[in-house]
């Protein structure tokens, strides 16, 4: 079993500057979590206490029962993927991956085995007699991802381990992360993983479950999926997603929501979801809830300022309320408007538009139904 | 269209022709700048095979009838040992304060380098501090110190506090040659298992060898040439090394056998020669990795 919780964690530099703000996180044994944020969130520095890289200096941290805080990283089953590899420049890979059985005087027989079934796994054979700076980044990382595999660790700790690599190795060994992930758990044998990354596709793609973080707190800890139709806040909803979600300030009264000049009844299927009605607020929609419209609906006048073809969609920029906001289109509906000059409408999906308040960020919208 | 062509032909013939010629002459002025620096040494090695009466009747550095009879005399010396005698002082001076200061100071790095303690800031002030300090300055209290400790006439003040992390020059070069390494293989170390003294042997000395040898290199010649260190803590002969034993030839005989003098001094600087030249890769690697420019 190896459980990962985290209570009250937190971090204060000795210069008194507070990097991680009492934060709460409970890991199950087995699953996939990703910390994801932009950079200086302290989602590393938050990874690093866990491994015991980094003290600890409020709260406390569990790995399975126990209370790690004091524990050195070596007794704390656990095992690190690092973003440069660290894998130890005079050894030849095959050291590199026994060092840790070595260093816990395992007999040399079953040490040997363990890397001979790493490397098959990993499909490493062909390197084992090579020096990490004979080896590419891929490469690097199959055997830096071997290292942690070897130890059969209780949680494995990936501190943004394919942002060296380049876009195409990058989509190859995510899905051999999670696949490997899959397999440890098939087979049984204890898989939790804290997986750190700034990259948003990564943490959607592999995680169970993500932590956005941002300046040291957590924002929302969700699946991916309820992330996406679900953002707690302003934040969360700006940084998840491909195109952004469209965020667009206006005020909401007496059923009408204004955007500068214009305004549109709220819809019904808005106003049922609303949890509060403050005035200020913020509409949130994402580029693909975001309709070309012609019929003489209620919808929203915009200036159509380019677009992007992307194949088998079109991502329209246009101004709306001298606001950049972003929809996704058919290539055929792209063409059907453009005909008819720069002026469009555009109405949002009620079921999937959010509201923030403008105040505080946070959501006022509940999840909608799924159909 | 064929007078382009000739054109072209010309114009290449003749860079390659100037870029001959500016090789060259470059190559001419290095040889003859390198051979001035070099023509002492020549002369030495040329002239410890003459007779003591050719060094100075011919200024060339060929002998007219090449004899070793410096090298034999020479090394019989005038006291009752060979000079065989005073390279085995050297060497046992030399081998313990090599040894001592690449353990210690790498100790003493490793700690400034990565570890946080109370002081850190006053400590390493003050290491800088010494190195900036002129030697002489500390000469005679250290004298004192050591007489009181009855270390005079022995080898331990000529080596104990170098192996003591002694020489703040080294500590010094090693702690930028570690600040230089990024810290994750020894984060990655500790995940795996190592304890700090664990992670330093296997982790940071490998990677910290090519400034280590650089470190042993230094603490080699220094301690060969050093004169005046010998001079103040050795008083018996059968404890000199080469360095003051080839004073002693200087003043002990009325009229200096200067061929028996120029053999040993091509004896005292054979081994510092060997020694670089076998080590000169990793020599130059670790000081300029370590950014102190040698």
């Amino acid at each position: 079993m190896a459980r990962v919780q985290l209570n009250n964690l937190e971090k204060v530099y000795g210069g008194g500057f507070k990097a991680v703000h009492g934060i709460n996180l409970d890991i199950e044994d087995g699953e996939f979590m990703v910390l994801v944020g932009p950079s200086g969130c302290a989602k590393s520095t938050t990874l690093r206490m866990v491994a015991g890289l980094e003290e600890i200096t409020g709260g406390e941290i569990r790995i399975g029962e126990q209370v790690v805080n004091t524990l050195p990283p070596g007794k704390r089953s656990i095992a690190m993927v690092f973003q440069n590899y660290a894998l130890y420049p005079h050894m030849k890979v095959r050291k590199n991956l026994g060092f840790g059985l070595k260093i816990a005087g395992r007999p040399k027989a079953e040490i040997d085995a363990a890397i001979d079934d790493v490397a098959r796994i990993l499909e490493i054979e062909p390197l084992l007699d090579r020096l990490p700076k004979q080896l590419s980044g891929g490469q690097a990382q199959r055997v830096a991802l071997g290292r942690a595999l070897i130890k059969k660790p209780g949680v494995f700790l990936f501190d943004e381990p394919l942002s060296n690599l380049d876009a195409k190795l990058r989509a190859s060994m995510r899905v051999r992360i999670t696949e490997l992930h899959k397999r440890l758990k098939e087979r049984g044998l204890s898989s939790t993983v804290i997986y750190v990354t700034h990259d948003q596709t990564e943490a959607m793609t592999m995680g169970d479950r993500i932590c956005v973080m941002q300046a040291g707190h957590i924002l929302q800890v969700a699946t991916p999926r309820d992330l996406y139709t679900h953002p707690a806040n302003l934040f969360v909803a700006s940084f998840i997603g491909s195109p952004e979600m469209n965020l667009i300030d206006g005020s909401m009264s007496d059923g009408m929501i204004r955007i500068g000049q214009q305004s549109v009844p709220v819809p019904a299927a808005l106003d049922a979801r609303l949890t509060a009605q403050p005035e200020a607020v913020v509409l949130g929609i994402r580029p693909q809830h975001l309709r070309l419209v012609t019929d003489g609906a209620p919808a929203l006048e915009a200036k159509m300022t380019g677009a992007e073809f992307m194949g088998h969609e079109v991502n329209i920029h246009a101004l709306l309320d001298g606001k950049q906001v972003v929809a996704v289109t058919s290539p055929a509906e792209y063409e059907a408007a453009s005909r008819a000059g720069d002026r469009i409408r555009l109405r949002p999906d009620p079921e999937a538009l959010h509201v923030f308040d403008k105040a505080s960020g946070r959501n006022i919208t509940r999840p909608a139904v799924m159909h | 269209m064929t007078d382009l062509t000739h054109l072209n032909a010309l114009q290449t013939r003749r860079r390659v022709r100037n870029q001959k010629i500016s090789a060259g002459m470059r190559y001419v002025i290095l040889f003859a700048v390198g051979l001035v620096m070099l023509y002492p040494l020549i002369w030495l090695v040329g002239a410890s095979f003459k007779t003591n009466s050719e060094i100075f009747s011919s200024p060339g550095f060929i002998p007219a009838e090449p004899t070793l009879e410096g090298y034999r005399q020479g090394w019989e010396t005038s006291t009752p040992f060979t000079f065989g005698r005073f390279f085995w002082n050297s060497f046992l001076i030399i081998l313990p304060k090599t040894i001592g200061t690449a353990i210690s100071c790498t100790l003493v790095a490793y700690g400034f380098a990565r570890f946080d303690f109370p002081f850190k800031k006053i400590l390493f002030g003050s290491v800088i501090a010494i190195l900036l300090l002129p030697n002489v300055v500390t000469r005679i209290p250290q004298y004192i110190l050591f007489r009181d400790l009855g270390w005079l006439d022995s080898f331990l003040p000529l080596w104990v506090p170098s192996a003591m992390a002694g020489d703040a020059f080294f500590v010094f070069m090693l702690v930028q040659f570690l600040r230089s390494i990024p810290p994750d293989m020894e984060e990655a170390a500790r995940v795996d298992g190592c304890n700090s003294l664990q992670t330093l042997i296997y982790i940071v000395v490998p990677m910290l060898a090519p400034a280590l040898i650089s470190v042993c290199l230094f603490q080699f010649m220094w301690t060969m040439n050093d004169f005046l260190g010998p001079l103040i803590y050795l008083s018996s002969v059968d404890k000199y090394p080469v360095s003051l034993a080839l004073k002693l030839s200087i003043d002990t005989t009325e009229a200096f056998e200067w061929n028996r003098i120029l053999a040993m001094s091509v004896l005292t600087i054979t081994p510092a020669l060997i020694v670089f030249f076998v080590a000169q890769r990793y020599f130059i690697e670790g000081i300029s990795a370590g950014g102190v420019k040698g």
